[in-house]
């Protein structure tokens, strides 16, 4: 077999077309791929996956308005760069939610009205300053490696797809949430005092990711119960507020409902700017 | 993106015999067309000379990523959003690159930054331009990734060693900057009455400003010649002009729109592209700062820099006592 000839046995698979943007190693799994796969989920299946890829898709944007804003460039282009894996979950994920409904990737993120999404509050939180935006990273990307480590065992294979590539990714996400945390929280009093703050800021809105749902229980081996990952995220995030000398804040947990399409104030305008042009001109393509 | 055509600096009049002997070496180096390492003595004004250029690039980059990462948020399709993270990423990751290669001249990324910031180093003005519609990301991409692609292509062979390997790998990324710009516009052309409109438009606006990125007109660009000796600059301005002009005249029939220059043709007698005489007291008065942008790029960058201080001194006072830690242990 010659190179060109294993080039070419390779077209079929992730790997060798993957991402237009970035290459990932192992079998990297494209919104692309999911979108001529045969399977279909099922309604519920579909359900769950919607509220997996609204969760990435509106910390990607999110994220991303910090590109060109960072402290130092290196920041820059690592925020961006997991805005960018977020988003690639959200692709995926709402790319083979839509099959249930002959929708596409698009029409899920762009046609839907703010009551139809699925998201959690925490992911809707304004960036804040960098302390907030690396809290609010430590506090999903540890809930985000549990649950997508998990995953690897659903039932649904694409589900468990997904997740496979998700959960590397994810595991730097982690590190770096980590590292900063450490940073900031032992760095300067200023700092520590900004991370306190953070963790009183996010804190209200961490209940609601381990808030089950009929759902989880109708899906039985396909879905993870957000609650049974409550007391390892509950053991990994304290350890990591330990080492950084932070604690757990005694605030007031707020009522959010994402999950049922009630939203944070801010969802709106997360929508009103993405979806704008999109809206400007329906039946186009781009 | 792009590095602003300009050099100057001129060699000083007396060499100790040590300087002589580092001179003779550089200039056998220069007329082997070899490359000067870091740490391979060289002129004054070479070292100057490439700091200004390299760090005016890096510059470049970096405020180059603020029109582009005004669309992000609202990129119409999820594939064109995952598209335009990546390639403002690149930017930064191009920033980066140049700004360590200047630092192996001697001059450290704080230094070069505060000279940005201040407003006394110099970047493309084609970005002080705003970014307005959609369709400005297609032609951003390919007009103004395509003239930096020209100008830098013959870098990959200029007579400095960390610079020319620097942009071999940039090269890499804009031209797939410049094919996805392209493709922008082509989906654009291809669509809907108002999408075309917004095509054509965006290629108005940023026609006259990419042809003016390679500089001003040979007859007014007195320290190009230095910077040609050096092998720094190995075509004129006006050489790449030409190269970039024609290349695109090709190219916009492809997307069946069409150019704003009603001069703009190819003279077969001189075998040479004939273009409209560009506005270089705008070009001028752009570089000097009042162009629509100027203000907002370099508060942008002066906002982002004040608001990460804490952040920057914090990750220095714990690297700082992890050190300490080390030592005790």
């Amino acid at each position: 077999m010659s190179a060109h000839d294993i080039d070419h046995s390779l077209d079929s698979f992730g790997d060798a077309t993957a991402s237009a943007t970035r290459v990932t190693p192992g079998n990297a799994l494209r919104p692309e791929d999911i979108a001529i796969q045969q399977e279909k989920p099922t309604d519920l299946v579909a359900q769950y996956a919607v509220r997996l890829g609204d969760d990435a898709l509106i910390l990607a944007q999110r994220l991303s308005h910090w590109i060109s804003r960072g402290p130092e460039l290196e920041e820059d282009i690592a925020l961006g760069n997991i805005a960018l894996d977020q988003l690639g979950h959200a692709r995926s994920f709402l790319t083979y939610a839509g099959k249930a409904w002959d929708k596409t990737e698009d029409d899920l993120a762009y046609w839907r009205e703010e009551e139809d999404f699925r998201s959690l509050h925490i992911v809707e939180q304004p960036n804040g300053d960098f302390g907030v935006t690396i809290m609010r990273q430590l506090i999903i990307s540890i809930y985000q490696h549990l649950l997508y480590t998990e995953l690897l065992q659903s039932s649904d294979p694409t589900i468990a797809a997904i997740s496979a590539k998700a959960v590397k990714e994810v595991d730097y996400h982690r590190d770096h949430a980590i590292a900063w945390t450490l940073r900031l929280g032992m760095g300067t009093e200023e700092s520590a005092r900004r991370m306190r703050h953070a963790l009183a800021v996010l804190w209200p809105y961490v209940g609601e990711i381990f808030e089950d749902e009929e759902l989880h229980t109708a899906l039985g081996d396909v879905a993870v119960a957000p609650s049974t990952l409550r007391a390892a995220w509950d053991e990994d995030f304290a350890s990591v507020l330990s080492d950084a000398g932070l604690e757990v804040p005694t605030v007031p947990y707020a009522m959010a409902r994402g999950r049922r399409g009630e939203h944070s104030e801010h969802l709106g305008f997360i929508l009103a700017e993405m979806q704008v042009l999109a809206r400007k001109h329906p039946g186009a393509t781009w | 993106m792009a590095a602003q055509q300009e050099s100057g600096g001129s060699l000083s009049a007396v060499l100790s015999p040590e300087e002589q002997a580092g001179q003779d070496r550089f200039n056998q180096i220069i007329a082997d067309d070899s490359r000067i390492e870091p740490r391979d003595w060289m002129p004054e004004a070479y070292r100057k000379t490439l700091t200004r250029q390299m760090s005016q690039h890096a510059h470049s980059e970096i405020i180059g990523m603020q029109p582009e990462a005004n669309w992000i948020t609202r990129a119409p399709s999820l594939k064109r959003k995952a598209i335009l993270m990546a390639k403002v990423q690149d930017e930064a990751g191009h920033g980066l690159y140049l700004y360590s290669g200047t630092e192996t001249l001697g001059t450290p990324r704080d230094v070069l930054n505060e000279q940005l910031m201040t407003g006394k180093a110099k970047y493309s003005s084609i970005f002080n331009y705003p970014a307005r519609s959609w369709a400005d990301m297609g032609a951003i991409g390919w007009l103004v990734d395509g003239a930096a692609i020209a100008n830098q292509v013959p870098l990959c062979r200029a007579s400095y060693g960390p610079y020319g390997r620097a942009m071999v790998r940039i090269c890499k990324e804009e031209s797939f900057h410049q094919r996805q710009g392209f493709e922008i516009l082509l989906e654009l052309a291809n669509g809907t009455q108002a999408q075309k409109k917004m095509a054509q438009d965006a290629i108005n606006r940023f026609y006259a400003p990419s042809l003016m990125m390679f500089g001003p007109p040979d007859s007014d660009s007195p320290n190009s010649g230095q910077s040609t000796a050096w092998k720094i600059k190995r075509f004129s301005n006006d050489e790449l002009r030409q190269r970039f002009v024609g290349m695109i005249a090709e190219q916009v029939k492809v997307l069946g729109l069409t150019l704003p220059d009603p001069e703009l043709r190819f003279d077969a007698e001189t075998g040479t592209w004939i273009h409209m005489e560009l506005d270089w007291v705008e070009f001028k008065a752009v570089i000097a700062g009042n162009g629509p942008c100027n203000a907002q790029r370099l508060q942008r960058r002066r906002d982002a820099h004040n608001e990460g201080a804490w952040v920057r001194e914090a990750a220095a006072a714990y690297a700082a006592k992890m050190a300490r830690k080390t030592e005790v242990a």
